[in-house]
């Protein structure tokens, strides 16, 4: 009991830490208030260009890139980006190599999560919104899309969640963010009690987001 | 490295070098071979685990129930990277040292454990409780109705949350490469750094491919054969 107190909950060592992972976590707060809006505008885009256009061949390259994200571990597409650029002769930020892993992989869930949205709304909205005079784009922006988001509002949430635990991956190309500021902390102190803090305050972030989502998926179940 | 990128024999040389992949791509097949491994584990054991508990919370016991919500909560809050850290970093301080291949293994099959047993009780909550008092008024003990009535529908139910589910947490086995699991990822990263070319690390990549594509299409095939009729 001792060992386990002294080891993970040793609150002299949480107080000489605590600051730096309070600048961890802000780092990881504004990495996905950047990271999540890019995935969310280029996910509807492809999900609008999968199911709006009239070419073939476009619905089946957007197809290919969803599968192909989806399948591809975005730690390896990171590392891919981050660790390949240099040969390319590219001079690539972390922060840059981040934010277009991310970009690809979110890009992809995003667009699935959108066309189920777009899909669930019945095909006589547009012809409705059409024939009231508004332009196809119009009737996109004001009729289907309000509707589609809203009914899949759950899942896209959670996939926001999977995208704030996922900013965790970054910490691999040293981008000092909570869980990377927590590691190199617990190699100074000797103790892990740093990485124990991290884990608190991961839940004290993603706690109330997940019981948020478990809410609304089961409102979501209701009004069906 | 390259002053002035690149033709496309430059290219090739760097990122498909024939000379490096001969060196290491035996090294890499043997990464697949974990990462297969570690990924059928996780999913065995994390979806029967996950049923377990979803059952465990139908038996309407409310301490039991908070159990497996709290459980449930947290494991889906927790970065699972983070989790596979603390096992194997922090847990060894308090004496319980496990291996990179234990550890990773742990953590994924907790993980999908708490979103299967999430999505199962869905299905077990949407069905209409009609079932459960007729399955009981024919005579069928609660255990009987439960595992030939609720389940099988309540399961049927919960094929596409859960697939895709599988398809993220199995992806998840890259993040062993974090505490020096020898699956395809980190085989692959210190094969580049050994040869001074990435060269490994595409084909990696390519074994991602060619491991993952077949699923997310299985995925996709058993999502539209398991619609639910409405």
């Amino acid at each position: 009991m001792d060992a386990l107190i002294q080891n993970f909950f040793n609150l002299a060592i949480y107080r000489e830490v605590f600051p730096f992972l309070l600048r961890g976590l802000w780092t990881t707060i504004w990495l996905s208030l950047l990271v999540i809006p890019i995935g969310l505008v280029s996910g509807l885009a492809l999900a609008l260009l999968g199911t709006q256009t009239r070419h073939r061949w476009l619905r089946f390259a957007v197809a290919v890139y969803i599968d192909f994200f989806r399948s591809f571990p975005p730690l390896v597409l990171l590392i891919l980006i981050y660790f390949g650029a240099p040969f390319l002769g590219l001079d690539l930020p972390k922060l840059a190599a981040v934010a277009i892993g991310f970009m690809l992989n979110n890009s992809s869930y995003f667009s699935e999560v959108f066309r189920a949205g777009i899909e669930s709304v019945p095909g006589g909205q547009m012809e409705a919104a059409r024939s009231t005079g508004l332009t196809r784009w119009q009737a996109l922006r004001h009729v289907i899309v309000p509707q589609a988001t809203r009914n899949v509002l759950p899942d896209l949430v959670g996939n926001g969640i999977e995208v704030i635990k996922l900013t965790t991956i970054a910490s691999v190309v040293a981008l000092p963010e909570l869980l990377r500021v927590a590691r190199d902390a617990q190699s100074l102190v000797y103790n892990p009690s740093p990485i124990v803090l991290a884990a608190l305050m991961y839940l004290a972030l993603l706690w109330p987001l997940v019981r948020w989502l478990s809410r609304l998926e089961h409102r979501s179940r209701a009004l069906r | 490295m390259g002053d002035t990128p690149v033709g496309l024999d430059q290219f090739v040389f760097t990122f498909l070098n024939a000379e490096v992949a001969a060196l290491y791509w035996r090294d890499i097949a043997r990464g697949m071979g974990v990462t297969a491994l570690l990924s059928a584990a996780v999913v065995a054991a994390g979806l029967a685990l996950g049923l377990a508990l979803a059952v465990l919370r139908s038996l309407q016991v409310r301490a039991l129930g908070w159990a497996v919500i709290a459980f449930a909560d947290i494991l889906r809050a927790l970065p699972p990277l983070v989790i596979i850290i603390v096992f194997f970093f922090a847990f060894p301080f308090i004496d319980l040292s496990m291996s990179a291949f234990t550890a990773t293994w742990l953590a994924l099959t907790l993980v999908l454990a708490a979103y299967a047993e999430e999505s199962i009780w869905a299905g077990i909550l949407a069905l209409p409780p009609g079932q459960t008092e007729a399955a009981r008024s024919t005579g069928l003990s609660w255990w009987q109705t439960t595992l030939s009535v609720i389940l099988p529908q309540a399961l049927r139910l919960a094929v596409p949350p859960l697939t895709n589910r599988i398809i993220s947490v199995t992806k998840n086995t890259a993040l062993g490469s974090v505490v020096a699991l020898s699956e395809i990822l980190n085989v692959s990263q210190s094969a580049t750094s050994n040869a001074g070319n990435p060269t490994p690390l595409m084909l990696g990549a390519g074994a991602y491919l060619l491991l993952f594509i077949p699923v997310v299409l299985f995925a996709r095939w058993l999502e539209t054969r398991w619609q639910w009729k409405r």
